[in-house]
């Protein structure tokens, strides 16, 4: 019976079932950083248990990590002894820990796929929700809590509940201008911010065999912004030539035998599909949020919703409160809306595409005064490889400052924070109340391209009549 | 260690209004800078329950009336966005030994059973009329029936579903796997074989 990969994957990592129904699901890679790990060290110790598979453990360490103070220690202590715990943590238990001074430090979900840890037809868990991002490798891979992260170190299983599978196809092609990051604001503004609960998305169609790697990864980056624990695409010929050489990536006559097994995990033709969603390409536009959660997005052509023209209650009441914290006006044109901080990076848009795609059409072009600029590489690695291509020079000319890798203003919990109630030009992942550092801080999630437009004419722009990306038909 | 069997929560209410609120707005990143939960109770909702300078919002958790409530009631898509288990600490160290939303976020969903805290899915018309009920009489008592799959209270009682492996840990009292886990180590071994990327 022809099979999906996230069945096949499943039945390969199910060890049995538990007895309230779950599976206890062997977890290949257990990747792991700073902020959600230490209590889960803490619980090991006080239950007198060891990391079952330290060698199928990683560490990194990314959301508390100043992107403009290299030397230890960093003037947060709180920071710092989060830092040291990780540290200590990896030592104690035998975990390969890429620290700073390994020079492949970096946002954990940047981190694995640069690394070739994060490979096709397996299961892999982060205590962090962005883990859906490995699935661009046709991986299985879940956000975790903290007790879970316990389990998965002192077991390398987890408890977990089989989920249903939507396809979702995006047919054609991309308007130029469009990115992969337009395609997954478009698809969960299309199917909700809780469309996804109980699923793992499966994305298909001429688009995504078009798409990079990196762009994959953008979208299945997403998924749970749009409720879906995982979110995958097939492994395919892009995605062998992606990890051929890689540190982690098997190598020799091993590389063909993994090839060919990893070949086998696609999704068979004619399996089933709990749902099948279908998207045409050219109906994406560039997209941009413009309240408070990552469904609340338009095109860059569109006007802010209004809530008075809504019937529905609920949608009625979630506009007028977005709109009250964004302090945007309903029926306005987002085009034209000042910004005073634009952003690229994070774990969603922080890879050498990215700040390449930028690069090219920021050449020669300033940061409108008043706006503050920060671009942070995603790891270590993007920010050499930048470097190397002298993408750094273009940015820093251009008014961006070029910063040290980490997730920073993703979510804040570094210095880089919005201050008061400034409106973020963003190319993160969330625009929830206060997720940018301040209890008042706006974000405008939108494509690296389109953050360039904003950070050049001040205000949230469409990047193809800034730039000359080409023809828009 | 024997674990709690969960099968009712019974407790005063109060009623946090609105869809898609998120962990960041459950507690906002920030107070993740720890090593430990400990203490996490006292910034559940923050930001939408403090100005600046520290003094209160109007926030139903800050209304006297509902101070010692022990079930948080809420929308749609309750706990969305990060797989932070600061969140669902935060709501148990707070107090609360229950929840009650329209459905919850999947990852949410999973942190809150693990810690014991039963999360009950109902209707939005039910929950108006428990949080109607709360309202007229903040000292009401809720009964809470994870193996009944109802809630009730003087003159109401209304459908009240837990998902049913959540149900079965916790009435059971194996909402927290570690020990069955443990248990499967000698099956986790073996499945290990057929698995050439888990080779040491």
């Amino acid at each position: 019976m022809p099979k999906s990969l996230f069945e096949k994957v499943w039945e390969a990592h199910a060890v049995r079932t538990l007895a309230n129904g779950q599976t206890q699901l062997l977890i290949g890679t257990h990747l792991i950083h700073e902020v959600t790990s230490p209590q889960a060290f803490g619980m090991l110790r006080d239950l007198g248990l060891k990391v079952a598979m330290p060698h199928r453990t990683f560490a990194t360490v990314d959301h508390i990590v100043p992107t403009d103070q290299l030397v230890e220690p960093y003037r947060d202590p709180l920071a710092q002894a989060m830092m040291d715990e990780l540290r200590k943590n990896c030592a104690e238990f035998g975990i390969t820990f890429f620290d700073r001074a390994t020079g492949k430090q970096g946002i954990v979900h940047i981190v694995g796929p640069e690394q070739g840890i994060t490979q096709p037809g397996t299961t892999i868990a982060c205590g962090d929700s962005h883990t859906s991002t490995h699935g661009a490798f046709g991986a299985v891979a879940f956000g975790i809590g903290t007790t879970q992260i316990r389990d998965v170190l002192a077991t390398q299983t987890m408890a977990l509940g089989k989920l249903k599978v939507r396809r979702i196809n995006v047919t054609g092609r991309l308007r130029p201008g469009v990115y992969a990051k337009d395609v997954i604001l478009h698809i969960i503004r299309v199917l909700g911010v809780n469309g996804g609960t109980g699923f793992a998305y499966e994305y298909g169609g001429e688009v995504f065999e078009r798409f990079s790697m990196e762009e994959r990864m953008t979208v299945c980056n997403m998924s749970i912004e749009g409720g879906a624990r995982a979110g995958y695409v097939n492994p395919d010929q892009t995605t062998f030539d992606y990890l051929k050489g890689r540190p982690y990536s098997p190598q020799g006559a091993a590389w063909e035998q993994a090839v060919e097994r990893w070949r086998g995990f696609a999704s068979d033709p004619g399996c089933h599909y709990d749902d099948v969603v279908t998207i045409a390409g050219q109906d994406i536009a560039p997209t941009v949020t413009w309240g408070i959660n990552p469904g609340q997005g338009i095109s860059i052509l569109e006007s802010i919703p209004d809530p008075a023209r809504v019937e529905a209650v609920d949608e009625k009441a979630s506009i007028e409160e977005a709109l009250a914290y964004m302090k945007l006006q309903p029926g306005a044109a987002i085009k034209g809306t000042r910004i005073d901080v634009a952003f690229l990076g994070s774990c969603t848009n922080g890879r050498l595409s990215d700040f390449q795609e930028v690069a090219r059409f920021l050449k020669g072009r300033r940061v409108a005064p008043g706006v503050k600029a920060i671009a942070v590489p995603g790891s270590q690695i993007v920010s050499l490889q930048c470097e190397k291509l002298g993408i750094d020079k273009i940015l820093s000319e251009a008014g961006f400052e070029w910063r040290a890798a980490g997730c920073s203003m993703c979510l804040a919990m570094n210095p880089d924070k919005l201050v008061g109630d400034q409106l973020c030009a963003s190319s993160s992942n969330r625009n929830f109340k206060g997720r940018q550092g301040s209890p008042t801080g706006r974000t405008l999630l939108m494509s690296p391209l389109m953050v360039a437009a904003a950070a050049v004419t001040g205000s949230v722009a469409d990047a193809r009549e800034v730039f000359d990306v080409g023809p828009s038909n | 260690m024997a674990l709690a069997k969960i099968t009712q929560v019974t407790g005063r209410g109060v009623f946090v209004p609105g869809n898609d609120i998120d962990t960041d707005r459950i507690i906002p990143a920030r107070f993740m800078k720890c090593v430990t939960f400990d203490g996490l109770g006292e910034f559940l909702f923050y930001d939408v329950r403090k100005h600046a300078d520290g003094t209160d919002k109007p926030h139903p958790l800050n209304d006297p009336r509902f101070q010692g409530a022990t079930v948080l009631l809420s929308g749609a898509n309750f706990g969305c966005g990060s797989s932070r288990e600061h969140a669902p600490q935060a709501i148990q160290k707070h107090g609360f030994k229950a929840l009650v939303a329209e459905n919850f976020a999947e990852i949410f969903f999973g942190n809150c059973t693990t810690l014991g805290i039963p999360c009950f899915e109902a209707s939005r018309e039910d929950i108006a009329k428990l949080a109607a009920a709360i309202e007229a009489d903040p000292t009401v008592e809720l009964v809470l029936d994870v193996a009944g799959q109802e809630i009730r209270c003087p003159g109401l009682t209304v459908k009240a579903v837990v998902r049913p492996s959540a149900r079965d840990a916790l009435v059971n009292g194996r909402w927290d796997a570690i020990g069955e886990l443990l248990d499967g180590l000698p099956a986790v071994r073996e499945r290990t074989k057929s698995l050439p990327y888990l080779a040491a």
